[in-house]
């Protein structure tokens, strides 16, 4: 939220007839809206849509989609590369490698990050969730889920608990315990039940909540000590596969990305949808806040990038290149948001300039598409994982998370 | 083969956009003009029209998308491996040679997005012929496989063995080379689909994604209408408070970027490195320790940054430390408790809500409390009335107010003051670590106590001082 929000809304175009007038605040179904005067006479006598069909309801959704576009257009006088002119361009980018953490005997679906910028936790198909220290490749924890292909983890920002979950439809919570007798499986807290595979999950700013993503098209906030749901956010018309958190002033936004093409950014506290972007032409499969918290990038099966501008309310830049032709499965931004990386099924990950919109570099490392990507929380390098084994006796097979700065 | 493509097909394929793109991509490379060069080979007596090598390929792939020749190598790997391409000798290894092997387009009855189901039957009678052309030449992992469909499929053995003689007998009414191209194609088509051991499939795609869920629920009676005029009428809503929404000027949201990203790169340890060093690079992890949260003297750069923006001073645990010490002695210090008080109910446990808004009230809003803040009167008369019913957001009113409060007010002066300016003058700036003169001597990796280990106490602190390490 920034000074914006103090601007009171009294003249400008009304909800229902769009025509600029002097607006009152109104309230249908608990939301308010603003509407100029006859039409807040005409609201407290009309019948609320009973007699609307389906294909009524259709079309009006694509006309007021169209006119949102235009409404978008208005204010759209400048590209992002024609105000990156004035930038210096990036120089030779070398980055290597510096660890391999090998021990998952399956592919790697997810990781994440500890406050602590050295510790990750991450999670396969065969239902291993472990947590590294990855500076000196150390592992020191391990769980097995009780189910297969383990899609969301998340480390808790005290650095005390994490959670996973998959096609299972549960968010589980484990808290780490360093003690040999007890088993990390035995106080497992079954946090969310969703009715699909669970996509994405992320700890909001403490332990206690969690902000999950599902196939079955809704993202829930839930408390962590009693599993109830506090917030359910419906809108998507089909799975939400990521979610990030805003870094914002206020803590209240997230965004979500699914295969309904569109990224929806949500109020925490209202559950309602605040703003949707539907520019891209497959499956979001990442979706990422810029750190200023005014932008995010998605990254999608179309094999674009994409960079939404939360203010200007539009799509700025597409990241695309024709050689490029599979989907990109993570994004995430360095820690001044100069560098977007993204990882790509086609085993590459890419680093794109974000504001001149050119590829920097291009980092092969893989053997199989890279399925998760995420910078540390100082900046200082990125962690990859994907779906590669390397075969090394007839029986066993290791897969690799590879951390680069 | 037996079967048609597969009854799901529209839905699938557009999970899979690359394999469209990918089509494209060889279609163009046989194009007459601007195609790859094409020759035909002499491959012992038979002669194949229509051979490309590996460096054409490559080569039309650098011309064509300006990449590089590793980009072009793993890209060309990439149309062998999904079965576009195929060698024509040794086609056991689907891998782009940069020899004289020579190589040919796919037809189109072979390739991936037909998303024929490759059946076990089809497989049987493929594994039959190649039994019976080549005595004993079959691969290991093909030998397991027809030992394992002769078991499965027992029954319908004497149809596979029948399909694979007609099949065998009808190729051989064919010219040689013909022959020879069709085996490689459907030698091709197999090691797609079924990989050998140790190779990946390119097939996977991970859990299904069914696009078609929320908003279309496929049930027989009444519910059906209901869901989906739900799920429309939400959407027109949110359309109509989209419309209404205040934007601003693309020129204005995108110099913003520019400025920040100038602003911070200085800060971003992968762009402009990190003083003493980056502890990827070399394995030194003094970097973390004199950035540790708790560190007593910080780094220049980390103390200008909480001049970059109020939310990064305060999510910084010793910035916010300052902080404090600066409005204490403007004895405004009430305001920044009362935050994190709000921040503390905000996001703790949904069980503690009740007695928290308690404690806050009692220590805060209440009159004559210890701590009082200064709210204006709209905002505190709507939080008490709140109060009435506590719910974890019932605070957020008052606590914009005063985070406006302090970000406008107390902020700016910090940031003029002579405790910040002090601060500034002492931090450390690190000095860059010297190159090692002996890199192959590995420096011993330091571990740290995980945060987890920290006493329970600790992890129960509000959002900024959480446990780290």
């Amino acid at each position: 939220m920034c000074d914006q929000t103090f601007l009171v809304n009294v003249f400008g175009s009304c909800d229902k007839c769009f025509k600029q007038r002097a607006l009152r605040p109104v309230f249908k179904k608990s939301q308010q809206l603003s509407y100029c005067s006859p039409c807040a006479e005409i609201m407290a006598t009309d019948g609320l849509h009973e007699n609307e069909t389906l294909a009524s309801l259709k079309s009006e959704a694509e006309s007021l989609k169209g006119k949102l576009e235009e409404e978008r257009a208005k204010l759209h006088d400048v590209e992002l590369h024609q105000v990156a002119e004035r930038v210096e361009a990036l120089g030779q980018f070398v980055m290597k490698t510096r660890r391999t953490l090998k021990g998952h005997g399956n592919k790697v679906l997810c990781m994440d990050w500890c406050k602590d910028k050295r510790r990750i936790v991450s999670s396969s198909q065969d239902g291993k969730v472990i947590v590294w220290d990855s500076f000196t490749t150390n592992k020191e924890h391990a769980v097995t889920m009780p189910c297969t292909w383990v899609m969301a983890c998340a480390y808790a920002p005290s650095g005390c608990a994490i959670a996973c979950g998959g096609l299972d439809n549960k968010c589980s919570v484990y808290p780490l315990t360093f003690d040999k007798n007890e088993n990390m499986a035995a106080k497992k807290k079954s946090v969310a039940m969703h009715t699909n595979y669970l996509s994405a999950c992320s700890f909001t700013n403490s332990d206690m909540q969690i902000l999950t993503a599902s196939g079955d098209g809704t993202c829930a906030l839930w408390d962590v000590e009693s599993g109830q749901l506090l917030q359910s956010f419906h809108g998507h018309g089909a799975d939400v596969l990521c979610l990030d958190l805003a870094p914002s002033e206020t803590g209240n936004t997230f965004v979500s990305g699914g295969c309904d093409k569109k990224a929806m950014v949500w109020d925490m506290r209202s559950g309602q949808c605040v703003q949707a972007f539907e520019t891209h032409e497959s499956d979001i499969n990442s979706v990422r806040y810029y750190p200023s918290g005014d932008a995010f990038a998605s990254g999608s099966d179309d094999a674009t990038c994409r960079l939404y501008d939360l203010r200007a309310d539009r799509e700025v830049a597409i990241y695309s290149k024709e050689s490029i032709i599979f989907g990109a499965s993570s994004v995430d931004f360095s820690l001044s948001g100069r560098l977007l990386f993204a990882g790509y099924n086609d085993y590459t990950i890419n680093v794109w300039d974000v504001l001149k919109g050119s590829r920097v570099s291009i980092l092969f490392g893989h053997e199989n598409r890279v399925s998760t990507l995420r910078v540390s929380p100082d900046g200082t390098a990125f962690c990859s994982g994907s779906w590669d084994h390397t075969l090394r006796t007839k029986n066993y097979l290791f897969v690799s998370l590879q951390v680069w700065a | 083969m037996a079967a048609g493509p597969a009854s799901h097909g529209g839905l699938r394929r557009a999970q899979r956009p690359h394999l469209s793109k990918m089509e494209r991509m060889v279609v163009s490379m046989q194009d007459p003009d601007q195609g790859v060069k094409m020759r035909s080979q002499r491959l012992l007596i038979t002669v194949i029209p229509h051979a490309v090598t590996g460096n054409d390929i490559m080569e039309w792939l650098i011309h064509k998308y300006c990449i590089t020749e590793e980009e072009a190598l793993h890209l060309g790997t990439l149309l062998v491996r999904h079965g576009y391409l195929y060698p024509l000798r040794d086609p056991c290894h689907l891998e782009l040679r940069l020899d004289e092997t020579p190589y040919r387009f796919q037809t189109p009855y072979f390739w991936m997005s037909t998303l024929w189901p490759a059946a076990e039957l089809d497989y049987a009678i493929y594994l039959a012929k190649k039994n019976i052309r080549k005595r004993g030449g079959l691969f290991d992992h093909e030998k397991e496989h027809y030992d394992q469909l002769h078991r499965k499929i027992s029954h319908t053995w004497d149809l596979v063995v029948m399909q694979a003689r007609e099949q065998l007998w009808a190729a051989k009414q064919r010219r040689k080379g013909d022959r020879l191209v069709i085996a490689c194609q459907e030698q091709t088509y197999w090691l797609v689909n079924r990989p050998p051991p140790g190779v990946p499939s390119v097939l996977e795609q991970g859990p299904e994604r069914n696009s078609c869920t929320a908003g279309r629920v496929q049930m027989p009676t009444g519910p059906f209408q209901t869901k989906t005029v739900d799920f429309y009428r939400r959407e027109v809503e949110c359309l109509r408070k989209a419309l209404g929404r205040a934007r601003v000027k693309s020129s204005v949201c995108l110099e913003a970027y520019l400025k920040f990203s100038s602003q911070r790169g200085p800060h971003d340890p992968i762009m402009s490195g990190c003083l003493p060093s980056n502890p990827w690079v070399t394995d030194n992890d003094t970097y973390w320790a004199m950035n540790a949260p708790s560190a007593a003297v910080p780094t220049r750069l980390r103390v200008e940054q909480w001049a970059f923006s109020f939310r990064e001073l305060l999510e910084d645990p010793v910035g916010r430390a300052h902080f404090m010490d600066f409005l204490s002695k403007e004895f405004s210090a009430e305001n920044l408790s009362f935050w994190e008080a709000c921040e503390e109910l905000r996001h703790g446990g949904q069980a503690q809500v009740p007695a928290l808004v308690d404690a806050v009230y009692q220590q805060f809003l209440a009159p004559g409390a210890a701590r009082w803040v200064n709210i204006d009167s709209r905002t505190m008369e709507r939080t008490l009335v709140g109060l009435g019913r506590p719910h974890r957001h019932v605070l957020d009113d008052a606590q914009l107010h005063i985070y406006m409060l302090m970000k406008k007010d107390s902020y700016p002066r910090f940031l003029k003051s002579d405790l910040y300016k002090d601060l500034l003058a002492e931090a450390v700036v690190p000095p860059k670590t010297k190159r090692r003169v002996f890199p192959f001597m590995r420096k011993p990796r330091h571990s740290s106590p995980s945060p987890a280990l920290l006493p329970a106490s600790a992890s129960r602190e509000p959002s900024g001082g959480d446990g780290e390490a």
